[in-house]
């Protein structure tokens, strides 16, 4: 298969069954992309696919060939970068496992939606687990970075 | 088949003679011994100056070495703030490392040994980090004083740098010239008004990284050169034994490197994590009939209710609680159900090892590193020394990576035994649990029956108290049982009850402690995580019983606890006469872990009839406030654990097999249902108290104690969603 991963062209040789969360981690030894549940439940593996929020435990290396796939360790758009300033400036990770696929998703919302309400963001976020509950701050960090983007 | 070669060689065992009682109260200005090991190691090559605790680089680095592991607690910042405060060092050189294995040098006090747990992080370190920073703070300030001709008395250091007159140099201008100093025999600590950082929000060392990925930090993400994937298809029941298997198909995919057999259950070592998992798959597995733990949740509950009927061990027992009752104007009579909870942490439990037959080296979030290096050594026949272990951070833990029996580095060290055995070439093996693995694994909050009966006389004030609890031990049987276990009565069952500082003279707790095959460990607050829901679900039954404000009703039996009694006022005062609109108010207030919390929830019911918990307003009393932001984030954190846990979470079993699987079944708290929280931190002066765990006690009978003025129905079995509330 070949796809774009972080903005380079990589050619992957792997069974077309295996799951691009695994791809990432085990093949490409790219580990910022985590595993939490392999059942797309708690949003820990979320990547972009093509811009969009993906639980990259569900997407079959098979199925995106020729697909745009952006990870943690690379994403750089002006919502992403807003979201991570905001995630460190209201120290939102406690464990931290389950935040790259929160920054991910908050970073995919906030791109579609500069200004996102409350219910916006439970619409968004739902999907990702945190254990260690720090959603309150997950909240008050993608409002946070709405007014950084806006700034 | 490997056999698990049992207490070979035991893990060492903690003794009362190590279980050191630290001295409360120290907070500085205070003269303190070399009671530490912090010889000062001049790192010749690279110009280092090298302590157990800290060290300081020519690039002007201090690197604090933490002998706890960071699970998302904070505890690795506060460690390292505790170093900057006594060496002036500027907060953004401050890097944190885990220290290794060896627990003369890094045991607990409160423990004997090397982990983390019980929230005494803080407790424990807040004099010896203290001191570690003053002792290098002591080796520059020499070095200085030698360099530059001056007296140490004119030497100042400010956020990292050293000057004197117009001398200026940072820390680690000035490290080779320090290493080579002799470290002080006593260094005096700051005194409290002097502190730049305690107290302040210190900002989380780690955290920039967190935003980036963690790349490097998880035992999950280790990937040593070389590195295989191991999984292991374990017994379907507690305790099952296996009667055949058939590996042959798994054998036959590509990626499978080996199928072997060890006590814990098969397991497929592959290239890759997913080859691993189908290899396990493809296995076809025969468990012995019968064997293991058959029983399910359903008849374990009908034998801990029968149980409740007969006298148990008593716990602390005091006055006549049988007259009183008797006598009492009013008695009210409850039991409770509380169900066995997975810790469910986001990274699944995962162990590394590289064994060749005369040394290993393990990778893991390791919480009890010298259990888990005694337990290791047990298993391959090593000796101490011999075993490397390489502390990750924990990617969540909640008490799920601490295990008294260190069962994961033993089942991580029998794969690299048994791939060895079987003739391989030692390779880096990462044994992963899959989240069906960590759900269905047992290591459960053990399931908890509670009966009570409680008086009130006539004026309205409690008299009479009978309490009667049937819940596993966590504690008996383990290396930790003479600490926790007193006369039969494993003390974190009735932690919160028995010991309770309400006035409550005439009080009889007795315990049952069934034996059941199912694998229990403490989780989040341990044994306060359902006592509390008792007892203060009690007394706002009690206080409505009386026509009593629940507040009130609770100040008037807390005279003895001014502690508890004052974070109460706290968050009363700061939660205001009412919630937001359409808002029920529920109260509790608990200590654990030496810290005092009481919790306000203001909960609405939704449309359709479950909880919406909107606001939890807090008091909060942990001694110094080392780090309030943290202290906020973990009343948060912990308040929502807890608060998942009511209204969804339940582990049952079905003929004795778990019947939930994964987060679609097994259901923590997602955003949607996380409520606004605020905190309110007393500004103590008392030693620093534990934080991590003592946010999680109060929110059940807060949020319970709401939903009955919501509804008029109390909980008294959960989760919630047995009532339709969740």
């Amino acid at each position: 298969m070949q796809l774009m991963i972080n903005g380079e062209p990589r050619e992957i040789d792997a069974n077309p069954d295996m799951p691009l969360l695994w791809v990432l981690r085990d093949e490409l030894k790219m580990t910022g992309t985590k595993f939490g549940c392999g059942v797309a439940s708690c949003g820990a593996c979320t990547v972009h696919v093509n811009g969009e929020a993906t639980r990259s435990c569900q997407a079959l290396i098979g199925d995106l060939e020729g697909a745009n796939v952006t990870t943690i360790e690379a994403i750089d758009t002006p919502a992403a970068k807003a979201i991570q300033a905001a995630w460190v400036e209201l120290q939102v990770p406690q464990c931290g496992y389950c935040q790259s696929g929160q920054i991910m998703s908050a970073s995919a919302l906030l791109s579609e939606t500069p200004k996102p309400s409350d219910d916006d963001i439970d619409a968004a976020m739902e999907g990702n687990l945190c254990r260690c509950a720090t959603y309150a701050r997950i909240r008050r960090a993608i409002h946070r970075a709405a007014e950084i983007m806006e700034a | 088949m490997l056999h698990y070669l049992d207490a070979k060689r035991p893990a060492p065992q903690p003794t009362r003679r190590t279980f050191l009682k630290l001295s409360a109260g120290a907070l500085g200005g205070l003269l303190v011994g070399a009671v530490l090991p912090q010889k000062g190691l001049a790192d010749t090559a690279s110009g280092a100056v090298v302590t157990p605790f800290v060290h300081i680089t020519p690039d002007n680095r201090v690197i604090v070495l933490s002998k706890h592991l960071d699970k998302g607690q904070g505890t690795a910042t506060g460690l390292a703030t505790l170093v900057a405060e006594e060496l002036d060092a500027a907060a953004d050189q401050v890097e944190v490392e885990f220290a290794p294995s060896n627990p003369e040098l890094y045991k607990n006090f409160l423990f004997g040994l090397q982990g983390t747990g019980g929230s005494t992080a803080m407790a424990n370190s807040f004099d010896q980090y203290r001191q570690a920073g003053a002792v290098v703070r002591a080796m520059i300030v020499a070095a200085a004083a030698s360099e530059w001709g001056v007296s140490a008395g004119d030497i100042a250091i400010t956020n990292g740098v050293v000057s004197a007159g117009g001398n200026s140099a940072t820390l680690g201008e000035l490290s080779a010239l320090a290493a080579a100093q002799e470290p002080p025999a006593e260094v005096t600590l700051k005194s409290p008004e002097d502190w730049v950082y305690i107290g302040k929000d210190f900002p989380r060392v780690e955290l920039p990284m967190k935003t980036r990925g963690s790349v490097g930090l998880f035992g999950m993400d280790a990937q040593p050169e070389g590195g295989l994937v191991a999984v292991t298809a374990r017994p379907p029941r507690f305790g099952a034994t296996l009667a055949s298997v058939d590996a042959t198909a798994a054998l036959a995919l590509d990626g499978v490197e080996a199928v072997l057999e060890i006590p814990q259950g098969v397991v497929v070592v592959a290239t890759n994590t997913w080859t691993a998992m189908q290899g396990r798959e493809a296995l076809v597995l025969d468990w012995a009939a019968g064997s293991g733990e058959t029983r399910g949740t359903d008849a374990l509950l009908a034998e801990f209710r029968a149980a409740l009927d007969a006298p148990g061990l008593p716990s602390h027992p005091r006055g006549d609680a049988a007259t009183k009752l008797a006598q009492a104007a009013q008695v009210i009579e409850a039991e409770y159900v509380f169900p066995y909870l997975a810790h469910a942490p986001m990274e699944p439990l995962d162990m590394t090892v590289l064994y060749d037959g005369q040394s290993a080296t393990f990778w893991g979030g390791s919480q009890i590193q010298t259990l888990d290096h005694g337990t290791a050594a047990a298993v391959l026949g090593l000796d101490f020394p011999q075993i490397t272990i390489n502390t990750r951070w924990g990617g969540g833990s909640f008490g799920r990576r601490a295990s008294p029996d260190g069962h994961l580095a033993a089942e991580t060290a029998m794969i690299g035994k048994a791939w060895l055995d079987a003739g391989n070439t030692a390779r880096p093996i990462k044994l992963v649990y899959s989240r069906e693995d960590d759900i269905r694994g047992g290591y459960y909050r053990p399931m908890a029956v509670h009966r009570v009966r409680a008086g009130l006389d006539a004026e309205g004030n409690i008299s009479g108290w009978e309490h009667r609890i049937v819940s596993q031990s966590i504690f008996t049987g383990t290396s930790f049982e003479s600490f926790v276990v007193q006369d039969g009565v494993d003390h974190s069952t009735v932690e919160g009850i028995s010991d309770t500082t309400y006035a409550i003279p005439d009080m009889h707790v007795d315990v049952h402690h069934p034996k059941v095959g199912v694998p229990t460990l403490w989780w989040r607050s341990v044994g306060h995580s359902h006592t509390a829901y008792v007892m203060e679900t009690m007394m706002d039954e009690l206080a409505i019983a009386a026509g009593r404000d629940p507040v009130e009703f609770r100040l008037a039996h807390l005279a003895g606890d001014a502690r508890l009694a004052s974070v109460l006022r706290l968050a009363a005062e700061k939660a205001g006469p009412t919630g937001p609109e359409g808002t029920h108010r529920g109260i509790a207030v608990h200590k654990s872990f030496n810290s005092y919390v009481a919790e306000i929830a203001d909960v609405r019911i939704r449309d359709n009839g479950t909880v919406k918990v909107e606001k939890v307003t807090c008091g909060v009393d942990c001694g110094v406030p080392i780090n309030p932001d943290n202290i906020n984030a973990q009343i948060e954190g912990g308040l929502g654990y807890g608060l998942s846990a009511i209204l969804r979470e339940e582990i049952t079993m079905v003929d004795g097999e778990v019947a939930q699987w994964n987060y679609p079944d097994y259901t923590p708290l997602r955003i949607t249902d996380m409520p606004e929280v605020e905190v309110h931190i007393v500004r103590s002066d008392e030693a620093p108290t534990g934080i991590g765990e003592p946010g999680t006690p109060p929110i059940g009978p807060a949020v319970a104690n709401a939903v009955f003025r919501a509804t008029g129905t109390r909980i008294r079995e959960l989760p919630f969603t047995r009532h339709g509330l969740a």
